[in-house]
């Protein structure tokens, strides 16, 4: 009963990596950026459906405005920061993303203070009784939203012509402009999906812990970084896995090995374990 | 000079070393390294316990150097597995395994940290003039690494790793090489920094101080050991400078990381550099 209670709540938290790091790992596969600053765009969107579900009393306006300010903000920092960098050394970017990170966390705290938000009326709380275990409502609605987007993305990218201009450019960027793919609205693509995905994490973790602080992004974040690596970088279903897998070590981690390392050190202990037998990430070939 | 001009000056000194410890793995070598403040803290752990323990000051700076750069040749190690951003996060895992392992250790003195580390027998401005010392050696060590024919082959790594391996160079060698110096010297800053102030937790040697480091590399012009002092002493002296507007210094950190890399990516060095070749030609 421990074993399966341990299982399902991996498998939850593990949902919530997956949503994070879509994002960051399509942002990758398509510019070789690691994109810090994404985390930035998921406590945006924890901010903001607390606010609007205070103002307005909808669940479903707030997990509007999550995605649409996250979508929208990532789309201003693909132009206005990648874009002009793009054929810089990696570092370059990577550097700029952190500082772009800190930025935003301050924006945060000078905007909304530095104590955090809270629902003045939480949803989603109601206990609910599946497989004999009592989960939360909202834990439920992530793994289901979690599913739901996965798979929408999967039919998106194998099933539409935007989908397959879409893997042509990560693919091929040269010979899938040669044929007619813009590759600029491919990329504001890759941020508007990657980043509404954020959005709406950030929207589950606002309800889950009812609270939002300055700088919820950090730790989701650096475990959405060691995911995208055990994933492949750049491999999607890769990152996928990764992300079930991180959720459900950590939960198990937490109870047989608590006393010699923390939840964090060991979502890492994993990672670089993994990287010492697969280099090449968990899926990778080679 | 007061106590506020002493303990500044000694902070910068010790920065100095610490970015031109890194300066010598991401610069020289270019591996990047998102976890360089954990091998300062190894540092200044096993200074801070080994001082505890009774001995001599010179002897736990060699202990801390010793530990911290024999940890760093095994992170070395791993370069040689995984590669360009894996290696970045990987070192990020580092870090944060770092402060795990220290956390849940009682005899590293867990979240409480370590107080009460014995003086290191100097008085403060001696003390000063010590680090001082020290971060001018680091730095003549890392000009006379960069003109040395291992300095050439770092630089040819940095460049191309494979070419580098087809024209003879022992890339794995010198990678670990790169990674042990630049780790060890990690190690001296933080023993200077753990006797500097006699008591060391784990907030000092978090991501953010591997971010810092890393970004004084970076603004000063990644390589270049006169622009990485120049952007560490700025860096450090800049929230002291901003501190007429405390509330958004780390705004003004983020925004001004995030300006230089994105209109002068080549750092400082760069900067001035271009800017005096314009001036010679005009």
């Amino acid at each position: 009963m421990l074993y399966l209670e341990l299982l399902v709540q991996g498998l939850i938290q593990g949902s919530l990596y997956a949503m994070i790091a879509v994002g960051l790992t399509l942002v990758y596969g398509m510019l070789r950026i690691l994109h810090i600053a994404h985390a930035g765009l998921f406590t945006l969107g924890g901010y903001l459906a607390v606010t609007v579900m205070n103002a307005t009393g909808s669940l479903g306006a707030a997990a509007l405005a999550a995605m649409a300010s996250a979508a929208l903000a990532g789309m201003a920092i693909y132009r206005l920061a990648y874009q002009p960098i793009l054929d810089k050394p990696p570092f370059v970017a990577l550097v700029a993303s952190i500082g772009l990170y800190i930025a935003l966390e301050e924006v945060f705290r000078l905007v909304f203070g530095p104590y955090g938000l809270a629902f003045a009326q939480p949803p989603l709380q109601t206990p609910v009784a599946a497989l004999g275990l009592s989960l939360k409502a909202g834990e439920l609605a992530m793994a289901a939203t979690a599913l739901i987007a996965m798979a929408g993305l999967y039919a998106f990218a194998n099933h539409t012509r935007l989908g397959t201009a879409w893997r042509a450019t990560v693919d091929e960027p040269q010979i899938a402009e040669s044929f007619g793919v813009n590759p600029v609205r491919v990329r504001y693509l890759v941020f508007l999906i990657g980043s509404a995905l954020a959005g709406l994490a950030g929207l589950f973790v606002a309800v889950l812990s009812n609270q939002v602080e300055p700088t919820m992004g950090a730790v989701p974040s650096y475990k959405a970084l060691a995911i995208i690596v055990l994933g492949g970088l750049g491999d999607v279903r890769g990152s996928l896995v990764a992300a079930l897998a991180l959720g459900v070590v950590e939960a198990f981690g937490t109870i047989y090995l608590g006393d010699v390392l923390d939840r964090d050190a060991l979502a890492f202990a994993f990672m670089i374990a993994v990287l010492m037998l697969r280099p090449q990430g968990l899926l990778g070939g080679r | 000079m007061g106590a506020y001009e002493l303990s500044l000056f000694t902070v910068i000194g010790i920065n100095v070393i610490l970015a031109l410890s890194l300066n010598l793995i991401s610069g020289y070598c270019g591996q990047i390294s998102l976890g360089h403040a954990a091998f300062y803290g190894i540092g200044a752990y096993a200074a801070a316990l080994a001082g505890k323990a009774g001995l001599p000051f010179a002897a736990c700076v060699v202990l801390a150097m010793v530990v911290a750069g024999s940890l760093g040749a095994l992170v070395g190690g791993i370069s040689l597995r995984v590669r360009h951003d894996f290696l970045a996060i990987t070192t990020m895992g580092v870090g944060f395994l770092f402060l795990g392992v220290v956390r849940s250790s009682d005899w590293l003195g867990g979240e409480l940290g370590i107080s009460q580390i014995p003086a290191a027998g100097f008085d403060k401005p001696m003390y000063l003039v010590l680090v001082l010392a020290c971060a001018a050696l680091v730095a003549a060590f890392s000009v006379y690494i960069k003109r040395s024919w291992m300095g050439a082959a770092f630089d040819a790594i940095a460049d191309d790793e494979d070419t580098a391996g087809v024209l003879g160079i022992d890339v794995a060698r010198n990678k670990i090489v790169a990674f042990a110096i630049g780790t060890a010297l990690a190690g001296l800053a933080g023993a200077l920094y753990a006797y500097y102030t006699r008591f060391i937790g784990l907030d000092s040697f978090g991501f953010v101080t591997s971010i810092s480091v890393l970004s004084m590399v970076v603004i000063g012009g990644i390589g270049s050991v006169w622009g990485v002092v120049g952007a560490t002493v700025l860096l450090t002296l800049m929230p002291e400078l901003f501190r007429f507007i405390n509330d958004y210094k780390l705004l003004v950190y983020g925004g001004l990381l995030f300006a230089v890399m994105r209109f002068a990516p080549g750092g400082l060095a760069a900067l001035i550099g271009g800017g005096l070749t314009r001036l010679r030609r005009a």
